[in-house]
C-alpha cells in the first residue's frame, strides 16, 4: 500500500544490521527503479557529486562580493538578478528567476518558505535542515525579530525587517552590507566575509578579525 | 487544500536549531534519496506543482515528524504508486514484479549537468492583460482552493501592496490538477505585519501571488 506514516525509523535503527529500515528502504527503491530502467545510477551519483562539491554557498558570497565592489553589477543584479547571476555562471535549477534583495541601514531582508523548502540553489546550495524545518517555516514570518535573536543577530527597533515568502518560483538572494572597514580588501577577502546566513538574512556579514 | 505544509504563523514548534559547520548530509541514505527524487523527477512524469501537492498530501503527523528527505521520499513513493510506475509490493520488496511503463526521458550521467543548467523556467507566454500595478492596493482572496494552492492560509484576506510584478508564470493550482501551465500575472505583495497579525510593529511580509489570489478593493 502507499505510505501512511507508519514507517519513522529514521530514529532508533535496528541494532542488528547496520542500516536503518528507512536507509534500507531507499536502497531497495534504487534498485527497483534502476532495474525498471527509470533510474541510471551513474546519473545519481553525478547529482550527488554536483551538490557536495560544485554548487553551494561560495557561488552566492562571489555574487555579494561583485555586487560590494562593482557598482555595475549591483545595479545589474537590482535590474535583472537572474541574468547578473548568470555572468558569473550560476544558473539552473531553483535559480530560475532570481531577485537579489539588498539591505540598507534602514531595511533587513530575510527569506523563508513556509510553504515547503523553496532556496535559491545556484548561489547557496542545498537548504540547511534548519531552513526546512516547522520552526522557521512557522515563525520566520510571524516573529522574526525573535527568530533572528536565536541566530544571534538582534536589529534596531527602527529597522525594518521585510521578510519574503518564496511562495512562486522567484528565488531571492539577500545581499548584506559590507562591513564598515573592509575599503581595502580584494574581492576575494570580501567573498570570505559573506556567511551563508548573510544571504538568508538570518546573519550578517563577518566583520575582519 | 488546507494541509500540514501551510506552515506561515505557528508558534508552537519551538526555536530554530541552526547546526554550525553543518554537512550536506545528515545520514547516509540521504543523498541517494535525495537523487533518486530528482532523477525520477528528471522522467517527466510529473511537473514540480505535482510533487508538491503530494507532499501535502501526507498525513499532517507524518508531514511533521519525518525529515525533509525522508518526508519526499514518502511522497516520491506515493507518486510512483499513483502513477502505476511501480506498485506498492514491489515497493516493499525492492524487487520488479510488473513490467516498467514507459517514461518520457531517462537522464544518464551525461545528461545531468545539462539538464540542473537548463532548469525548468516557470514564465510561459499569456494574452491575459495585467490587472495590477506597482503602488496598487490590493487583497488577497479568502479562499480554501481543495487542491493545490500557494496563497498561504495566513494571507487570506489581508490587504497588500503590489510591489512587484513578475510577468506571467505557470498557475500552480491548475498546473497539480494536471490542468495545463494556465498562466497568469505574478506579483510580489507586502503585507504589513500590523495587518498580518495585529502587531504593533514596522515589519513586513512579501509574497508572491498570482492574479488569481488577487481583488481589487474598489
Amino acid at each position: 500500500m502507499p505510505h501512511d506514516g507508519h514507517h519513522h525509523d529514521h530514529d532508533h535503527d535496528d541494532e542488528g544490521s547496520e542500516l536503518s529500515p528507512l536507509a534500507l528502504r531507499v536502497k531497495a527503491l534504487e534498485s527497483l527503479l534502476v532495474e525498471k530502467g527509470y533510474v541510471d545510477p551513474a546519473a545519481l551519483d553525478v547529482m550527488i557529486d554536483t551538490y557536495e562539491t560544485k554548487i553551494g554557498p561560495r557561488n552566492g558570497a562571489r555574487v555579494v562580493a561583485r555586487a560590494w565592489t562593482d557598482p555595475d553589477f549591483a545595479q545589474w543584479l537590482k535590474r535583472d538578478a537572474t541574468e547578473a547571476i548568470a555572468s558569473l555562471g550560476y544558473v539552473g535549477r531553483q535559480g530560475e528567476h532570481m531577485v537579489a534583495l539588498f539591505n540598507t541601514p534602514a531595511l533587513h531582508n530575510m527569506v523563508v518558505c513556509t510553504l515547503c523548502s523553496c532556496y535559491p540553489w545556484p548561489v547557496l546550495g542545498l537548504p540547511p535542515v534548519w531552513y526546512k524545518a516547522m520552526p522557521y517555516r512557522s515563525r520566520a514570518v510571524i516573529e522574526p525579530r525573535e527568530v533572528l535573536k536565536e541566530f544571534g543577530v538582534t536589529l534596531p527597533e527602527d529597522k525594518e525587517v521585510r521578510v519574503w515568502d518564496s511562495t512562486a518560483e522567484v528565488r531571492y538572494l539577500v545581499i548584506p552590507e559590507r562591513p564598515e572597514g573592509t575599503g581595502s580588501l580584494s574581492e576575494d577577502q570580501l567573498a570570505a566575509l559573506v556567511t551563508r546566513d548573510s544571504m538568508i538574512g538570518t546573519g550578517l556579514a563577518k566583520v575582519p578579525a | 487544500m488546507n494541509g500540514p505544509h501551510d506552515m506561515g504563523g505557528f508558534t508552537g514548534f519551538g526555536p530554530v536549531n541552526a547546526e554550525a559547520d553543518e554537512p550536506v548530509w545528515h545520514e547516509g541514505w540521504e543523498p541517494r534519496a535525495f537523487a533518486i527524487n530528482l532523477a525520477m523527477g528528471m522522467t517527466g512524469s510529473w511537473n514540480i506543482d505535482m510533487a508538491r501537492h503530494k507532499r501535502e498530501q501526507l498525513p499532517a503527523l507524518t508531514y511533521w515528524r519525518s525529515s525533509y528527505y525522508e518526508m519526499r521520499h514518502y511522497a516520491l513513493i506515493n507518486q510512483m504508486v499513483a502513477l502505476g510506475l511501480i506498485t506498492a509490493e514491489e515497493e516493499a520488496t525492492g524487487r520488479m514484479l510488473t513490467p516498467p511503463k514507459p517514461v518520457r526521458r531517462v537522464a544518464t550521467a551525461d545528461m545531468v549537468p545539462g539538464i540542473l543548467a537548463a532548469g525548468g523556467p516557470a514564465t510561459r507566454p499569456s494574452n491575459r492583460p495585467q490587472g495590477y500595478a506597482i503602488g496598487d492596493k490590493v487583497r488577497a482572496r479568502n479562499i480554501t482552493p481543495e487542491g493545490h494552492t500557494r496563497l498561504p492560509r495566513y494571507a487570506r484576506g489581508r490587504l497588500g501592496e503590489i510591489v512587484a510584478v513578475h510577468g506571467t508564470h505557470v498557475f500552480p493550482d491548475s498546473s497539480a490538477q494536471g490542468q495545463g501551465d494556465d498562466p497568469h500575472w505574478l506579483y510580489t505583495v507586502r503585507f504589513t505585519g500590523r495587518e498580518l497579525w495585529g502587531k504593533d510593529t514596522q515589519d513586513s511580509v512579501c509574497i508572491d501571488l498570482w492574479e488569481p489570489y488577487l481583488e481589487s478593493l474598489a
